[in-house]
């Protein structure tokens, strides 16, 4: 268990170190100059060379890079081309919001999901069923920006019910929570409906029914955990999906995470956030796998780790 | 380049007050002789003291470091923060001392000397004094600061030892005494006082900027109407009201609150909620019609003009267009009216570079009419009869795509079959600024927006030949010498006698290069702010040409007391 564990940290040291070369070596060679992002256009030529000067941005690739990861070791991630800021206070401050937000959303994917699955399940190959996977195949292929825009204008403008975007209180949370967790509220369904099927159909439930015992204890007490425990391993790789989803979440939500950071980072090229945001999601894209695979084999005796 | 994320925005109630552009301020600095007096500000009426409102912000704010920020959120709130040695009179362009109390010009126009305001502390409650002053421009002007406004200051004698790394301090600028600060100029040059009115030149403590060291901008200390009480990462900023601010009894607020990261389509939802007051980013497109055929919305609009262009660069280095005749075939085949229409009349159709609130604008050029017919014998002329094809980059956000296919509809009439390269703002102006990739570009969401109201500062960095260079941001590639010598001269009449002259000078330099046609002006885009129903103040606060969106420090709430 520990050399595995000592194993998967190493690889995840190199896939980090793959992330930001690649990442690092894109940015270089985009069209786009941060330092005009900067000195915006009635700079004259001297104080865009005078700019990039500063910055170290005249220096070919391979030393930019070689300073950039010298920081890194150092636990420093720059400071922000356009704010100045060092980076990592930048993302600390929107960290919490981001994991919030995450938090919210895995408790509404589990839900729906899982309800939906197991409905899915028990009324299989009826309407309902049908129902329900075509619910959650939409789910699954809305687009974010969209749900969004339509929770926010039927929850927060019709009905007044939630407040129109922003942070705080628990009500702020609840429209951008499900519309991140639908997306993963979608696969869980169907996770759970399979995994349902599959173990309605074993020996032991079958006993179980022979026992006589009641349709509801049959499946609460025997059928349920044992399909939900393959789902819920899938936690993990969530987080990934995740990462992708709140950029567009956050900004339509106006919530102050680094989903947020990165989209306006993008826009203006701010390379040290772009950079500084893809590591820290690339951190917890490779925790989040590492986790899924720690748990499996404590719920399924089955899985041995390698 | 606040135009640089200007969507729309902008003052036409500035309109009359542009003409009378040299103002009391510079009636009074007569060379040698006269001494500007202070304008202290008159009083509204109407005005209540107190209360606080919500502006919204789609975007972060950067920094609030003037000699940094340069951002379409933080210019005005850096004006509220920080006072220079000039200021304009709200609602106008015209200017006024600042943290000056006068100035006096030298015969040559090269000697400029200021008298402080006595009094005024910085909110750290440190008295301001001319080595404050002196300090800022050091610093701004240091290449380590890496300001983009260095180059504003070029003008002042010693900028080029600083800017090359030679000098940390402009040898053009004294202290004569704690409230007597002489700029000495190495040309003489009419743009500055509206220099010293920038962001770029506010008056900086020297010992807050060195102690926040690079996070200056995140704890600003400055002189002005407001000071920063919170600033909440990637949530909000919270101004209080400065209580000792020497312009007496501004600001009128108690307390504004910037909430940021608000989409305009959530800040407009919100202002029908009575949450926000004033949605920063504007209107947005979407909701325009919707908004103005609403008579109860509507009157909470106020429209204005503002200080932007959006034209058409053809570049002149590239064929066909190194072809004059071509570039003016191609600015009749443009309707801007219909362009103007299809952005539900945002803006006005334009016919020369400068906009029409702007000194210098020529009301009788009539440019180049929309005749397609002609446009086609004058392009058969040039030697393409059967047309040829170019390629148009543009910015991928609406409405500029579909801009850019008006303008492609409108070139096929004419035979020039374009193909629109639809890109992120950054890679637009990368091949703008590179010699032989982009053979015409559409400005729009990257339109000029003056810096400050001087018809010359339409020209340098947009057509003058300094612009023309790699990574520059005139995407024509014009450049004309006899031009360059022109406007030079224009500059050097500081005599605000001779302002009238001046401008006459810059009106036919912008005529005359529109004779050479290097662009299509397409129009001026409109500014629309919207406003809560207890918002008070004149409307011309709300479409303030120099304080954007609006200025904070005079408007007012009408329900308190």
């Amino acid at each position: 268990m520990v050399v595995y564990i000592a194993r998967r940290l190493v690889q995840a040291v190199l896939i980090l170190l793959g992330v930001s070369v690649i990442t690092f070596a894109l940015l270089y060679m985009l069209p786009a100059d941060p330092v005009r992002q900067i000195a915006g256009r009635s700079a004259t030529a001297q104080t865009v060379e005078n700019i990039r000067r500063e910055l170290g941005l005249d220096q070919p690739f391979l030393v930019q890079y070689g300073r950039y990861l010298l920081g890194i070791l150092h636990g420093d991630l720059g400071r922000s081309y356009l704010q100045r800021t060092e980076v990592s206070s930048l993302i600390a401050a929107r960290l919490p919001a981001s994991l919030l937000l995450m938090a919210g959303a895995i408790v509404c994917e589990l839900i729906l999901g899982l309800t939906m699955g197991l409905f899915a399940a028990l009324k299989r190959g009826t309407a309902t069923d049908q129902a329900l996977m075509v619910g959650s195949f939409i789910g699954v292929s809305a687009p974010q920006f969209v749900v969004g825009l339509l929770l926010l204008y039927l929850f927060a403008v019709r009905l007044g019910w939630f407040p129109i975007g922003g942070y705080g209180t628990f009500a702020h949370l609840v429209l951008p929570s499900i519309t991140l967790g639908i997306l993963g509220a979608g696969w869980y369904s169907r996770m759970m409906r399979s995994s349902m099927v599959d173990v309605m159909r074993q020996d032991f439930i079958r006993t179980a029914r022979a026992k006589g015992l009641a349709r509801s204890t049959i499946l609460f007490r025997h059928a349920l955990p044992n399909a939900i425990l393959p789902v819920i391993a899938m936690i993990g790789i969530d987080i990934g999906l995740f990462m992708s989803g709140i950029v567009v979440v956050e900004s339509v939500f106006g919530w102050p995470g680094i989903g947020q950071l990165a989209w306006q980072a993008i826009q203006r090229v701010d390379i040290p956030i772009i950079m500084g945001v893809t590591l820290v999601s690339a951190c917890a894209i490779v925790l989040g796998n590492l986790l899924a695979d720690l748990v499996s084999p404590l719920i399924d005796p089955r899985i041995k780790l390698q | 380049m606040k135009g640089f994320l200007a969507s729309t925005v902008a003052g036409m109630a500035l309109g009359l007050s542009l003409a009378a552009m040299p103002a009391q301020a510079q009636d009074a600095a007569v060379p040698g002789e006269g001494t500007a007096q202070t304008n202290d500000h008159q009083r509204d009426p109407n005005a209540k003291q107190g209360g606080s409102i919500v502006i919204t912000y789609k975007d972060d704010v950067a920094t609030l470091d003037p000699a940094i920020g340069y951002d379409w959120q933080n210019w005005s709130m850096i004006k509220s923060l920080f006072d220079g040695l000039m200021d304009y009179e709200p609602g106008t362009t015209n200017l006024r001392p600042g943290l000056a109390e006068s100035y006096e010009i030298s015969d040559d126009g090269k000697t400029f000397t200021f008298k402080l305001r006595p009094g005024v502390t910085f909110h750290n409650g440190r008295e301001m004094t001319a080595t404050d002053v002196k300090y800022s421009l050091d610093r701004v002007t240091n290449p380590k600061t890496q300001s983009p406004g260095a180059g504003f200051f070029s003008m002042i004698e010693g900028y080029d030892a600083i800017a090359s790394g030679e000098a940390d301090s402009l040898s053009g600028v004294t202290v004569i005494d704690p409230q007597t600060i002489e700029f000495k100029l190495s040309r003489p040059d009419a743009t500055f006082l509206h220099v010293m009115a920038l962001n770029f030149a506010s008056v900086v403590p020297q010992e807050a900027v060195e102690e926040y060291g690079a996070d200056f901008g995140k704890n600003p200390v400055g002189t002005g109407a407001f000071k920063l009480a919170d600033w909440t990462i990637g949530q909000s900023l919270t101004f209080a009201r400065n209580e000792t601010y020497w312009r007496n009894g501004l600001p009128y607020l108690d307390e504004i609150t910037f909430q940021i990261g608000q989409e305009p389509i959530v800040a407009l939802l919100r202002l029908q909620n009575g949450e926000v007051d004033i949605p920063g980013d504007g209107i947005p497109p979407a909701k325009f019609q919707e908004v103005m055929n609403d008579p109860a919305q509507k009157a909470r609009v106020v429209e204005g003009g503002q200080l932007q262009t959006g034209y058409i660069t053809m570049n002149t280095r590239m064929e066909p267009f190194d072809d004059k005749e071509v570039r003016q075939a191609v600015n009749m085949a443009i309707n801007k009216d219909r362009i103007v229409q299809m952005i539900n009349n945002r803006a006005l159709p334009a016919n020369q570079p400068l906009p029409p609130s702007m000194p210098g604008y020529d009301t009788a050029y009539e440019g180049y009419a929309y005749d397609p017919e002609k446009a086609k014998a004058m392009l058969a002329e040039a030697g393409f009869p059967d047309g040829f094809s170019t390629e148009l980059y543009v910015m991928n956000t609406d409405p500029n795509p579909r801009i850019a296919q008006a303008i492609q509809q409108d070139l096929k009439q004419i035979g020039i079959d374009v193909s629109i390269q639809a890109l992120a703002q950054a890679n637009v102006i990368a091949a703008g600024g590179a010699e032989d990739q982009a053979p015409m570009i559409w400005s729009g969401g990257m339109a000029w927006i003056a810096d400050f109201p001087d018809p010359s500062n339409f020209y340098g960095p947009i057509l003058g030949c300094a612009g023309a260079i790699p990574g520059g941001w005139n995407w024509a590639w014009y450049c004309n010498e006899d031009m360059d010598k022109r406007a030079a001269e224009a500059d050097s009449i500081t005599d605000p006698a001779k302002q009238d002259e001046r401008d006459r000078m810059w009106s036919t330099i912008y005529t005359d290069i529109m004779a050479d046609a290097p662009w299509v002006p397409v129009f001026n885009e409109q500014r629309f702010t919207m406003k809560s129903e207890r918002m008070g103040g004149a409307d011309a606060l709300y479409t303030d040409p120099v304080n954007i969106p609006i200025n904070y420090d005079y408007v007012y709430v009408t329900d308190v007391q």
